[in-house]
């Protein structure tokens, strides 16, 4: 039923959909009389704020704002830290699945972020600040994922989050052994085609990285040590990021939905010394919650969904809970645009089915998949010196009725839904203008085919009429007749 | 006992047959129904949503009814006795458009039966196929829904742009042995799939966007709607011959027999379309034909509200947590129409559109309420007013003698989501909320730490 509908959208508009871009107000801003839950130190009732320079700089019932502070009150509202994404497809210009090999670690979605993407805006409406932009799931070595901060407005290489770690995904069991997928008329199945398969193309690629990490170190000690007319070995950029997670400078993040695929990984890991950071989706992570806990890797998972797939029928809403009580580091995550605005309801589940208490909930968007994406030095709580990147609800975040009301990031108020509401009727009205123009341009463009056609001429060439959304060749009407 | 089953076949053997199986051994306690059939609800704060809430009420059960409810109301010698101080009494939840027991898990085509093939299916009706033993049963009455339609040919990856008329939607209790025991109305509506003036479509099959263009796909869906207006006329055709003509001569057409009711005006329409000029051609081609319609999805309503109020059209919603249709619609816009509709005189109600998200059906609700929509119209749009749609008010919808005892005992506000069910009553029994996944939980909690 959703079918397609968003797809058609005309690119056009997007770049009216949203907000004067981003950012008023930098320098000192205070964030006055609001409930703060700090995740890290308790909540404070009727606090404030401090930022300066996109970084908190006090916090507390007593913060008074200096002279010439942006106020903000947010007095009867509820403020959190900014809710962290640990897996998401959004800004992603173009398929999230380079789905050709099964190992296709030389994808890297940093090259292709689209800062212009609308979901972007949508996320940021919903509190997220942070998210874990990721490769698909078709692969059992997937590209290579980016952290990015959802600053709407600024260019594509401001997106990145400074200094985060880079990560790749991994996954296991039915994506990437093809379950689901047919493929064309006179197209083989890909291999893998079962979980031995899945495996076995891992351990493959991490034999051959250590064979070719092996080659380049060295070469490099002897190059060090002033050996001459050496010559490097060959570059292979699929094995380069292999190398970089056996160095323990690119985080493993991999899908999974079966517990026994989950400790099948883990115990490639060790086979080649290298540590899995993330488990996601990690559906069955509940059945073997001590082994996950042991090997200190995280959970980040869904809260209710189940049964779309053979390998989500035992996936159940206490996985949250149950991974929590056996001491797994555990974040709720969206993998879906629309699901990343309401994650702070899906955290809730959790207390809801198996008891976690509010602020653990509250970890579950906020700290936990700071932690699990290590970035929790600079985000997931509010606390001074991090960066003031923060959600402001109208009512307890862990509540089906809070909704968000200010986005900041790096201290800068990047979503406002007064100012959102109020633009509206001018978006409607550029929107109307723009139809307009374009039909009389359009009924122009008629008249002169039809005289065209008059003395005898090839038909207009439908590429050649750049630059009007109609013209996509679909024959899309604008806005349509309603 | 039943972790000793699981243990024991899973020991055994690894395939989706044993855990069929399983889910069918677990089901049985759940349904295993010797209890009394005089009930009394104590102490509660009665949401009758027949009128104001009652304090320290007292609801009481008899042989699958409601019988009294106010706040002086004799407790009958006998009755179980459920003490409800600090709780809450609402009617039990309705989603009206699932796929409840046709769908157990989507991605296993064997395990699927949503949409028949091809485009015109009107004699065929969802309780056939429905599996009482769904593992999906118990757990969405967890969540408080004591009943639900299955509307065949909402879903399923198979069924983008297949299935036209798609068939009957059958409404049931979750609750029972078998359908006939579950079965509210076998038939409560005709779905029918409104053609879509969608130039690009998503393949399954390449896993890819395919693009047509316009004239074609104007084409097609002019033809489908021809075709529809034909099969309408062919039953009114049908329905005089079968009346006046002669019976020697009669031959019976189960499909058109079908539609009968639909055009005689007995049998609501189910429209399900989401595009606003959809939406416009579907009302005013079942205005024209005089058929009851209910629109299903809406998910552009707020584009024809005018047209909707006028020609007085029920809007069953799916999910207010989507995303909007377009780019430039205001992100709240799901969230936000319900409350738009509802204050222009639209009776809506919500759904989930789905089996496993069925649970998040109060979600949408309460979604609604954050953006607008007044706190007892929600309760109503997952209660009451799709059963007024649906001619099921009679039975179903608000705590009133007379109406069939489906209703919930809850520790707060139903919509919220860290509320707890605490009791709930289909059909006048006390019904087990255990199901898959609270007993996945217990099993997997008990386990023991693992060695290192």
């Amino acid at each position: 039923m959703k079918n397609s509908t968003m797809i058609l959208t005309l690119v056009l508009f997007a770049a009216f959909a949203a907000l004067p871009a981003h950012a008023q107000s930098s320098g000192t801003v205070l964030i006055q009389n609001a409930t703060i839950l700090t995740v890290t130190h308790g909540n404070i009732e009727h606090g404030s704020i401090l930022i300066r320079d996109g970084k908190i700089a006090a916090v507390g019932a007593d913060v008074k704002a200096p002279e010439g502070a942006t106020v903000i009150d947010a007095t009867g509202d509820w403020v959190t830290p900014g809710v962290v994404d640990c897996h998401s497809h959004i800004a992603i210009d173009g398929g999230v699945n380079e789905g050709g090999p099964s190992v296709s670690s030389m994808a890297r979605i940093p090259d292709v972020l689209n800062a212009d993407d609308i979901d972007i805006y949508r996320d940021l409406a919903g509190g997220v600040t942070e998210a874990n932009v990721l490769h698909g799931s078709a692969n059992s070595i997937g590209g290579q994922t980016v952290v990015i901060k959802l600053r709407w407005g600024k260019p594509a290489d401001q997106l990145p989050f400074e200094g985060a770690l880079p990560g790749i995904k991994f996954a296991l069991g039915e994506n990437p052994k093809r379950s689901g997928f047919r493929p064309p008329a006179g197209v083989p199945q890909r291999y893998p085609g079962t979980r031995m398969g899945v495996e076995e193309t891992i351990r493959q690629a991490f034999t051959e990285a250590r064979e070719y990490k092996k080659q380049w170190d060295d070469y490099n000690q002897r190059k060090a040590a002033g050996e001459q007319n050496l010559i490097s070995p060959r570059r292979n950029v699929t094995l380069d990021p292999l190398v970089e997670v056996l160095e323990g400078k690119r985080y493993v993040h991999a899908h999974c939905y079966r517990a026994d695929e989950i400790l099948m990984l883990l115990s490639v890991a060790k086979e080649f010394g290298f540590k899995v950071r993330t488990f996601q989706h990690v559906l069955e992570g509940y059945k073997i919650a001590d082994e996950l806990a042991a090997a200190g890797v995280g959970g980040s998972t869904f809260s209710d969904w189940w049964a779309y797939k053979m390998e989500a029928f035992d996936a159940i809403p206490y996985n949250m809970a149950l991974m929590t009580e056996r001491g797994v580091v555990v974040s709720v995550n969206s993998d879906d645009a629309e699901e990343a605005t309401h994650l702070n309801q899906e955290a809730a589940k959790s207390m809801k089915y198996g008891g976690l208490s509010a602020n653990e909930a509250l970890k579950l968007f906020t700290l936990n998949p700071a932690i699990q994406l290590g970035i929790d030095n600079r985000v997931g709580s509010i606390e001074v010196g991090k960066d003031a990147d923060l959600a402001i609800y109208n009512h307890d975040p862990l509540s089906v009725y809070a909704v968000v009301q200010k986005t900041l990031i790096d201290g800068q108020v990047y979503f406002d839904r007064q100012l959102d509401i109020a633009q509206r009727a001018a978006n409607d009205k550029e929107k109307l203008d723009l139809i307009e123009k374009e039909k009389k341009a359009s009924e122009a463009e008629k008249k002169s085919a039809e005289e065209k056609e008059k003395k005898p001429e090839k038909k207009p060439d439908e590429k050649k009429k750049t630059g009007k959304p109609s013209d996509s060749g679909s024959g899309v009407v604008v806005g349509g007749a309603l | 006992m039943n972790a000793r089953i699981i243990r024991l076949a899973m020991s055994s053997a690894n395939s989706a047959l044993l855990l069929v199986a399983i889910v069918v051994l677990l089901a049985v306690p759940a349904r295993a129904q010797n209890a009394p059939s005089v009930y009394a609800i104590k102490n509660a704060k009665v949401y009758s949503l027949a009128g104001p809430a009652v304090e320290n009420g007292i609801v009481i059960i008899r042989d699958g009814k409601i019988a009294a409810v106010g706040a002086n109301v004799d407790v009958p010698a006998g009755a179980q006795v459920i003490d409800a101080k600090d709780l809450e009494v609402y009617p039990g939840l309705f989603d009206p458009i699932t796929q409840m027991g046709l769908d157990e898990v989507s991605a296993v085509a064997a395990t699927v039966d949503v949409t028949e093939l091809g485009n015109y299916n009107p004699d065929i009706v969802a309780a056939t196929a429905v599996n009482p033993a769904s593992a999906h049963i118990p757990v969405t009455r967890a969540s408080g829904i004591t009943h639900v339609i299955a509307a065949p040919g909402t879903s399923g990856f198979d069924s983008a742009g297949g299935g036209v008329i798609t068939g009957q939607a059958s409404a049931f209790n979750l609750a029972g042995w078998t359908m006939d025991e579950m079965q509210i109305k076998r038939s409560v509506a005709m779905v029918i799939n409104w053609p879509t003036l969608d130039t690009r479509s998503f393949d399954f099959a390449t896993f890819s966007i395919q693009e047509k263009p316009y004239a074609d796909v104007k084409k097609e869906y002019d033809k489908k709607i021809d075709e529809i207006s034909d099969w309408l006329d062919r039953a009114r055709h049908y329905a005089q011959a079968r009346e006046k003509g002669s019976p020697a001569n009669f031959e019976r057409d189960l499909k058109l027999e079908a539609l009968v009711p639909v055009v005689e005006g007995k049998l609501p329409v189910l429209v399900i379309a989401a595009k606003g000029r959809d939406i416009r051609s579907a009302v005013e081609f079942c205005t024209k034909q005089n058929l009851k319609m209910i629109l299903g999805d809406g998910a552009e309503a707020w584009k024809v509200k005018d047209l909707l109020k006028d020609k007085k059209i029920p809007v069953i919603l799916g999910p207010t947590l989507q995303l909007p249709t377009e780019e430039d619609v205001p992100y709240d816009r799901q969230m936000e129409q319900a409350s738009e509709l509802q204050a222009a005189g639209i009776p809506i109600a919500f759904s989930s559109f789905g089996v496993a998200f069925s649970r998040r059906l109060s979600q949408y609700a309460g979604a609604a309420v954050a953006y607008g929509l007044p706190h007892e119209e929600a309760l109503k749009a997952v209660t009451l007013n799709a059963a007024q749609m649906l001619g099921l008010a009679d039975q179903l919808g608000t705590i009133e003698p007379g109406k069939m005892a489906n209703l919930i005992v809850t520790d707060g506000d139903p919509l919220e989501i860290k509320t707890q069910v605490r009791y709930l009553f289909i059909k006048g029994q006390l019904t087990s909320m255990e199901n898959r996944h609270h007993e996945l939980y217990e099993e997997y909690r008990k386990r023991p730490q693992a060695a290192h």
